[in-house]
């Protein structure tokens, strides 16, 4: 029972970490079906963002805090930028968009190894967040995960709200569901993808601050994370948030048990074939903007 | 046949022998064209590369030719059928391994196991999965129907379930990663990150002997040009003119009474078998097969020399691959910095600003003859299809 | 091969929802072999999306006869195969390809793995009585995405009757064409009604007039009206329907035309 209990919060842990990368494609896959391959290079500028801030302001805990906010604009600039100069000239070109994401990947890594070096680099994380606490069931759980569980739901939130009952939101969600409609309709859909943009690197940006609490950074980073973050957006299906929510946390779980009943190797094989087996059920992923197309 | 289809009064397309519109002109005089395109090719390869190259520099050109079959069939795959397969690397490492797992074998003797097994599995037995490679007609027959299979059996799940576009390429991606991911965690039977290596003989012929190395050189340049022959037969078929109709419009083609999945699935098997062979010839060409060297990022960049070449032509991705492959070892010899930087550049610009790859530059030119009337054509589809943006994922 | 029989198509109790919205509410119509029958109807009153149904492209509850066959629950292809064939409302040939490949491709359904591996020799046979047909030998090789609007359309047409089509589902075939285009359309309509059997989906009120030998008129998801040309247009509910309110018997203004 508590080997279950612990497999299911290693498995809420990973699941939290999936979320966290994968809610920015959400906004610019999902929403926009712009496939960013250089969405893990900003996960990456985040995570030197947190390094960088705290070769000067020495308070772990006080840097992780300065970090949130500033590599939210320094990834959500980043982003803008790359929709501004490329990304807007390919938008009836998704595979395109990701053969040319995919240069601009390469180049900001590069961009990383020249600037900070090859070598992974290490942050140091606040005292608070070194700990475990107990939890009930004789388990005991580590506390940079649980900020990170929280740091994702509040981002899940956030962005909830913000698309349900800002303006900007019904602009996104007007653009997301009829394009051409919303901009007969007085929308400015370039704005709008813009500022979608900036969101969804923006968070990002968040996931890299998060990331540097569990292990040391590198110029290759983004590399790893980004497919995962795809398939949770693949699968939990577009147009929509909550799919990516269930999925993050359904494949961290399956991933948590695969592990502990094969090896970490073999639990990857496992989610990616469960992937393939789910795509036979729901080839457009759990849930469905449905639109009509075709012809 | 000239009499019912004349043909145009200019074929202004992608170089010759590799048109966008292959009906539409005098059968004729295309197969000649063909048949002295090849003969040239031939020429290149077999008399004046090794005349003029040192045996270090053909050695290499063997490596870039390998990675030219692999970009053949993505020329299929995703040039005529649509299907950007970012995860080739896994049928390539499959030939490859294949054929490691056998020449390991077969260095080490009958009975005998491969050095890294002791090393890092403590193993005292063979695993039951690598014996059958022991015979070179289990293995080398494995090099092509395993990617074969897989791919199949990947393609035949997504495709039936209309899985396309950008979702297909990122499966196949995440394809490579897992492999990646699986074989080093199995290190104590797949050599894990190291991959196998040292491989010394080549069905008895000693790998380490330049006369040989050449040998292998001349089975890959004969290799490269029978799959072109292939490719460029399949490109000419009804099947060829069916699979460009299922990339611009499936639905259209499944209402004809097509079943798009197996016209796709054709496509994407045939790639993956070129692929499975590329890596089999790769291995006795340079010695190891790794993981480094059929993951994500190498998967990525055999789409790139096709990209630069000219993804929907047939010599395009050839010399495109060829062309980056070089430029690569050129540049990262001496700037390795700068190459990175160089490639990502490469990438943006061509698919973004010339989606036809350099073919279609050479198309450009020879339109300018041709006057503009005939001016569309030559480039692939995607680049003036304006899709809706929904419609065009899946 | 049955392709030279004459069948009919009878749509028995069809519904189709989206989401809890219903846009084919238990439609019922029988087309006998050899009509031409016009389904006609105000925007969004589910003209499209029965024939979706029908060709399989939705997914939809009730039975669908073509002949002796049930079309329901068949994948597209298969009902393609069947002889059923249709067009869409914007056209959709393969543009990349000339005529003569449009027109192979769809002869070519039936065709052997070992055909298609093989090059394409010359015209075949039915593909040029097709160019014939729908008036297009002139431009065999030209570039399907170069012809005028009208001849894509007619291109569609000749794709269907190579393709074997025994009913041809017509989704607003004369929809911006000129006049003249729009006689050829209706003659080549009762050249190919002569062994077939065609519906058409159309707005065009001259046009059906002119050509339709029977109608059914759609609304909301329900059959509204159905019978002759005169019938049709003297019924009070279809008047009320186009026009909001009653008028006496007369000919159908031409604000039908939507
Ligand atoms: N895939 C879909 N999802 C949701 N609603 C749909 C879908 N397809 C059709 N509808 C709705 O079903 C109704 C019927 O649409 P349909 O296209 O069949 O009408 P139509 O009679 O062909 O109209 P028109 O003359 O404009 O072509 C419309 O209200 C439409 O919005
Ligand atoms: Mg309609």
């Amino acid at each position: 029972m508590t080997v279950l209990f612990g497999q299911l919060f290693t498995g809420i842990s990973i699941g939290a970490v999936l979320l966290l990368i994968a809610l920015g494609l959400a906004l610019t896959f999902g929403q926009m079906n712009v496939i960013n391959m250089a969405h893990g290079e900003f996960i990456m500028a985040g995570a030197y963002t947190t390094y960088v801030l705290q070769q000067s302001i020495t308070g772990a805990g006080l840097s992780l805090l300065v970090a949130l906010p500033v590599a939210f604009v320094v990834a959500g600039t980043m982003g803008v930028l790359l929709e501004i100069l490329l990304i807007r000239r390919l938008y009836a070109r998704p595979l395109d968009t990701l053969l040319v994401t995919w240069g601009v990947s390469l180049m900001l890594q590069q961009l990383a190894r020249d600037v900070f070096g090859s070598p992974n680099v290490q942050t140091r994380a606040p005292e608070l967040l070194t700990g475990n606490v107990a939890v009930p069931g004789g388990l005991t759980v580590a506390n940079n995960r649980l900020f990170i569980l929280a740091l994702a739901l509040a981002a899940v939130a956030a962005l909830t709200l913000a698309l349900r009952f800002t303006p900007l939101g019904r602009r996104i969600r007007a653009v997301v569901q009829n394009r051409d409609l919303a901009a007969v309709s007085g929308v400015p859909t370039a704005r709008v993808d813009r500022t979608t943009f900036f969101l969804g690197s923006g968070l990002a940006g968040l996931a890299g601050v998060a990331l540097t609490l569990l292990g040391p950074i590198g110029p290759t980073m983004g590399t790893n994370l980004i497919i995962d973050a795809f398939l949770v957006v693949v699968v939990g299906g577009i147009g929509q948030l909550k799919g990516s929510v269930i999925v993050a946390f359904a494949l961290g779980v399956l991933q948590a048990t695969g592990e502990y009943l094969t090896t970490l190797s073999v639990a990857k094989v496992i989610v990616f074939v469960a992937i393939v087996a789910f795509l036979q059920w729901r080839p457009q992923g759990l849930f469905t903007l449905r639109t009509r197309s075709l012809a | 046949m000239t009499a019912v289809t004349p043909a145009p009064p200019s074929t202004a397309g992608a170089p010759a022998p590799a048109d966008i519109a292959p009906g539409s002109r005098s059968g004729g005089r295309s197969r000649l064209r063909a048949a002295a395109g090849f003969a040239f090719g031939a020429a290149l390869l077999f008399a004046v590369a090794p005349l003029a190259l040192s045996d270090f520099r053909l050695a290499l050109l063997a490596k870039y030719l390998c990675v030219a079959m692999v970009a053949v069939g993505i020329g299929i795959a995703w040039g005529r059928g649509g299907m950007l397969t970012l995860g080739q690397g896994v049928f390539f490492g499959l030939g490859g391994y294949a054929m490691a797992m056998h020449l390991k074998l077969a260095d080490a003797g009958p009975g005998g196991m491969p050095d890294f097994m002791q090393l890092y599995g403590q193993l005292d037995e063979l695993p039951v999965w690598w014996r059958p490679f022991a015979s070179p007609w289990f293995a080398l027959p494995a090099t092509v129907l395993l990617p074969m299979a897989v791919a199949f059996g990947l393609g035949s799940l997504v495709f039936r379930r209309r899985v396309r576009g950008a979702y297909f390429a990122i499966l196949s991606q995440a394809l490579a990663a897992a492999m990646v991911i699986l074989l080093i965690g199995q290190q104590g039977t797949t050599g894990g990150t190291n991959g196998l290596t040292d491989i010394q003989g080549f069905f008895g012929y000693d790998l380490d002997d330049p006369v040989n190395q050449r040998m292998v050189y001349f089975i890959i340049a004969g290799v490269l040009l029978a799959l072109l022959a292939l490719a460029r037969q399949l490109i000419h078929s009804r099947y060829g003119e069916l699979l460009v109709a299922v990339r611009d419009s499936e639905e259209r083609v499944r209402f004809l009474g097509y079943d798009p999945a197996s016209v796709k699935l054709v496509a994407y098997v045939v790639a993956a078998g070129m692929a499975g062979l590329a890596g089999a010839l790769f291995v006795p060409a340079v010695g190891i097969i790794s993981p480094a060297l059929i993951g994500i990022v190498p998967s990525i960049e055999f789409v790139i020399g096709v990209a630069v070449g000219g993804r929907a032509t047939l010599l395009g991705p050839v010399l495109g691959a060829v062309a980056v492959a070089w430029a690569r070892t050129a540049l990262s010899e001496r700037f390795p910095g700068t190459w990175t930087y160089l490639q990502g550049l490469l990438f943006v610009v061509v698919v973004a600003f010339l989606p036809g790859g350099l073919a279609s530059l050479w198309a450009l030119a020879r339109r300018r003859d041709a006057g503009p009337e005939q001016s569309r054509r030559g480039w692939p589809a995607p680049a003036r299809r304006r899709a809706s943006r929904a419609e065009a994922h899946r | 091969m049955s392709d030279d029989r004459l069948d009919g198509l009878s749509v028995r109790d069809v519904r189709v929802s989206f989401d809890g919205f219903t846009a084919v509410d238990g439609v019922s119509l029988e087309v006998p072999a050899g009509d031409i029958r016009f389904l006609i109807g105000p925007n969004g009153a589910g003209k499209t999306t029965l024939v979706d149904a029908i060709t399989g492209l939705v997914r939809a509850t009730g039975s669908v006869c073509f002949g002796d066959q049930e079309l329901l629950g068949r994948p597209v292809h298969r009902i393609s195969r069947l002889g059923i064939g249709r067009t869409f409302q914007t056209s959709t040939i393969f543009e990349e390809l000339s005529v003569v490949q449009n027109l192979d491709i769809a002869a070519g359904a039936r065709r052997s793995w070992a055909t298609l591996a093989r090059r394409r020799r010359g015209i075949p046979d039915e593909v040029a009585a097709a160019l014939e047909t729908v008036g297009l030998t002139g431009r065999a090789d030209q570039l399907a995405g170069t012809l005028a609007h009208g001849q894509k359309q007619w291109l569609e047409i000749g794709m269907l009757l190579v393709q074997d089509a025994r009913l041809l589902l017509l989704d607003e075939p004369v929809a911006g064409m000129s006049h003249e285009e729009r006689d050829a359309t209706g003659a080549l309509l009762e050249t190919v009604s002569r062994d077939r059997t065609v519906v058409v989906i159309e707005h065009d009120m001259d046009f059906l007039r002119r050509f339709a030998r029977s109608v059914t008129v759609l609304h909301a998801g329900k059959v509204l009206s159905e019978g002759t040309v005169a019938q049709v247009q003297a019924d009070p509910r279809v008047q009320e329907v186009y026009l909001g309110h009653p008028v006496d018997a007369g000919p159908v203004p031409s604000g039908l035309e939507a």
